[in-house]
């Protein structure tokens, strides 16, 4: 049991501490009460139909009430495989 | 790498059109039921990369011209901003406007969803899906593809 | 206890992600620790959009005004995670691909040192 082998031991023991305490702690899977009840949430709900024309609230969350999330996610896509070409571009041809 | 048996080959030619049309009709409905651009793109994806691994790697890039790959990619990018942009010019100044859904010249995009699934409404919203589920299908199969092709002597090289 | 069921699913992922990351020499498993620490964190988000007795958001022809729906908002930036996760892997695995061409060995313990 070397000293590298001991600080790693002790910096994982040190985070399942802090996870498991956490997860005991949080309020009851599915209950709402005063203190986080979804205002945003309830007024996105109340008005999809009038406002978007949409059936389906996540569709409408993604592309049209939070369109910035969706261009920076197309974003990355396109970088991830403009990557990928790059860096393999030197192995076959 | 190299082709699997005719048996492989066969069946892979049969489940390759089925999934397709599976795909499409995800990407299609995506503002009416479960699903849109990045579910049905991540379907289709999956079966090219089913005839990737039926047919050898070699065989697929003999049959697909690299130029085109990344004019389909940059169309869905296109598309998609360009959808954006257009809400800057009619109406109101802010970025991703749903101008479709509030003009009289144009009557097909026009009505608002009650519940009974009509898919002539929500105005700009299956364009996007459109947009955004070619940049996907694109996209995946060429990670996969490239990664197949590149590596194929490495073994014999070391 | 039982009623925190699913946060303890998502601590025991992280923990099982966490200790492949620390402990595991060979550089496959590291990468498939990270992946395991996402597809954690990706359940948190979804657990948080629950309501007591709800189902899904989309308008149908038998919903009416009383019916409760699920929040959703969580959902769309579960969306955006998981195709962030995929973007991620690929990088990593065209870096393990050429460390392997240039190093000749796959252990993490081994690569990186230039004058011994």
């Amino acid at each position: 049991m070397s000293i590298r082998n001991i600080v790693a031991l002790a910096f994982f023991g040190v985070v399942a501490l802090f996870l498991i305490f956490g997860a005991l702690m949080t309020h009851p899977f599915g209950e709402f009460d005063e203190d986080n009840t979804p205002e945003m949430d309830q007024y996105i709900i109340d008005n999809t139909q009038s406002e978007t024309g949409a059936d389906n609230g996540v569709t409408a969350v993604v592309f049209d009430y939070r369109g910035f999330d969706t261009l920076g996610e197309a974003t990355v896509l396109f970088t991830a495989v403009a990557g990928v070409i790059i860096l393999f571009r030197r192995l076959k041809k | 790498m190299s082709g699997m048996s005719r048996i492989v080959k066969t069946m892979a030619s049969i489940t390759f059109p089925l999934t397709m049309i599976y795909g499409l009709y995800i990407i299609a409905h995506g503002h009416l039921t479960s699903g849109g651009g990045f579910q049905g793109g991540a379907v289709v994806a999956s079966s090219c990369a089913l005839i990737l691994v039926a047919y050898g790697s070699v065989w697929t890039m003999g049959k697909i011209k690299e130029k085109s790959l990344s004019v389909f990619e940059s169309l869905g990018a296109i598309g998609f901003i360009g959808l954006a942009f257009f809400g800057l010019i009619f109406g109101a100044n802010y970025f991703f406007n749903n101008f479709l859904l509030k003009q009289d010249i144009i009557p097909f995009f026009n009505a608002v969803g009650t519940g009974a699934s009509n898919i002539n409404t929500a105005g700009i919203i299956p364009l996007m899906n459109f947009a955004v589920g070619l940049k996907v299908i694109v996209g995946l199969f060429t990670i996969v593809l490239v990664m197949a092709y590149a590596t194929t002597k490495l073994k014999g090289e070391k | 206890m039982l009623f925190n069921l699913p946060y303890i699913a998502v601590v025991a992922l992280i923990l099982i992600g966490l200790a492949a990351v620390i402990f595991k020499r060979n550089l496959i498993k590291i990468v498939i620790g990270i992946t395991l620490i996402e597809s954690g964190v990706n359940l948190f988000l979804i657990t948080l959009a629950y309501r007591g007795g709800s189902t899904a958001p989309i308008y149908t022809a038998t919903t009416t005004e009383e019916t409760i729906m699920s929040l959703p908002v969580p959902h769309a930036l579960t969306l955006t995670s998981i195709v962030i996760g995929v973007a991620v892997l690929a990088l990593m695995l065209t870096l393990v691909v050429h460390i392997y061409r240039h190093y000749g060995t796959l252990d993490a313990r081994k690569i990186g040192r230039e004058e011994e």
